[in-house]
């Protein structure tokens, strides 16, 4: 166990820096969903009380595709934030041994600013023996700024653009879940969750008028993947 | 801004704060093996696919190549701003042609 240093501030700095790349990207992917946003009829504090509170992308891309400002989905999207989200509770399990030496309350506080990157990038230095505290909250820092300020430029540029679908903005929700997607690939064990979820979904929202084919794919695709896997190891071992 | 807005943003707030502080508070008791372990990880595929999966086949000709490109390059780029670009390039590039 390394002495703690006197000062934070260099491992702060250094997660800003190592972070940048990841914030430059952060902030392209912020600026899209920024401008979708207005389309979606967000307000500019909506956008600022969103992306600064809440603070997770992919929960926010499925927010917008559900919003409707006339009947907005309150349950349904609070819901769905929380179902997308729980992937969360596994990484900032991980991050607890790296928290050791901090007071409990303070390093409760620091679990808002993990996000996939900044998780990734934190776990990434510790294997190299070099992660610290004031790392993480460095990376994590820039990337709560590079969120909330690229989503508000977004929504406040994108106010001159009338229909979304001329420039094919449209497509944009189902290019960034596609790319979600693709990056949680880890084997066939994959295979059943995805399929299975997407033909409930399909099924649901056929049959089913509203949002719940989110819910009812991703429960159901889930649960698949877990049997599946539980009968395969069943049967293997 | 209204009643339902302020309710909708506050709590998909309050439900992410307490995801991100639940795990680091219970990390020992979080099980990461076994029937549960297994299910949590699966959530999130299945959320993505779910969300996919009918604006894809509802969609048209136009969405069908825009979702084989985005796709193509997400294999060559491992890169989200991409994937965006190339889709939405597609998807305008198709309507504009069929």
């Amino acid at each position: 166990m390394p002495s703690p240093s006197p000062s934070p501030w260099p491992q702060f700095i250094l997660g800003m820096r190592l972070f940048l790349p990841v914030a430059v990207s952060i902030a392209a992917y912020g600026l899209v969903w920024g401008v979708l946003a207005g389309q979606a009829g967000l307000s500019v504090l909506e956008v600022a009380l969103m992306s600064g509170l809440v603070y997770a992308g992919s929960s926010q891309f499925v927010a917008l595709d559900l919003w409707s400002p006339r009947a907005l989905p309150v349950a349904s999207i609070i819901i769905a934030t929380a179902v997308i989200n729980l992937r969360m509770l596994l990484m900032t399990a991980t991050l607890r041994p790296l928290f050791a030496g901090t007071p409990r309350w303070r390093a409760t506080l620091s679990m808002f600013l993990v996000s996939d990157e900044v998780w990734a990038m934190t776990m990434a230095q510790s294997a190299k023996g070099a992660g610290s505290t004031a790392f993480m909250l460095g990376a994590g820092a820039l990337a709560w700024l590079a969120w909330t300020g690229s989503t508000l430029i977004g929504r406040v540029l994108g106010a001159v653009i009338v229909d979304p679908s001329t420039y094919g903005l449209d497509f944009a929700f189902s290019a960034v879940f596609l790319a979600l997607l693709f990056s949680l690939w880890r084997g066939r064990g994959d295979l059943v969750p995805w399929v299975v979820g997407a033909l409930l979904a399909i099924l649901t929202a056929h049959y089913v008028p509203g949002q719940w084919y989110v819910i009812v794919g991703g429960l159901g695709g889930s649960l698949a993947g877990a049997l599946a896997e539980s009968w395969r190891t069943r049967h293997v071992a | 801004m209204s009643l339902e807005s302020w309710l909708t943003i506050l709590g998909m707030a309050l439900i992410t704060f307490a995801i991100r502080a639940g795990g680091f508070l219970i990390a020992g008791r979080l099980p990461s093996t076994g029937f549960v372990a297994t299910w949590l990880r699966h959530i999130p595929g299945a959320v993505l696919a779910s969300l996919v999966a009918p604006a894809v086949i509802n969609g048209g000709v136009a969405e069908w190549i825009a979702s084989a490109a985005a796709a193509l390059a997400y294999l060559a780029t491992r890169n989200i701003f991409s994937t965006i670009v190339a889709g939405v390039l597609a998807v305008y590039l198709a309507r504009l042609w069929l």
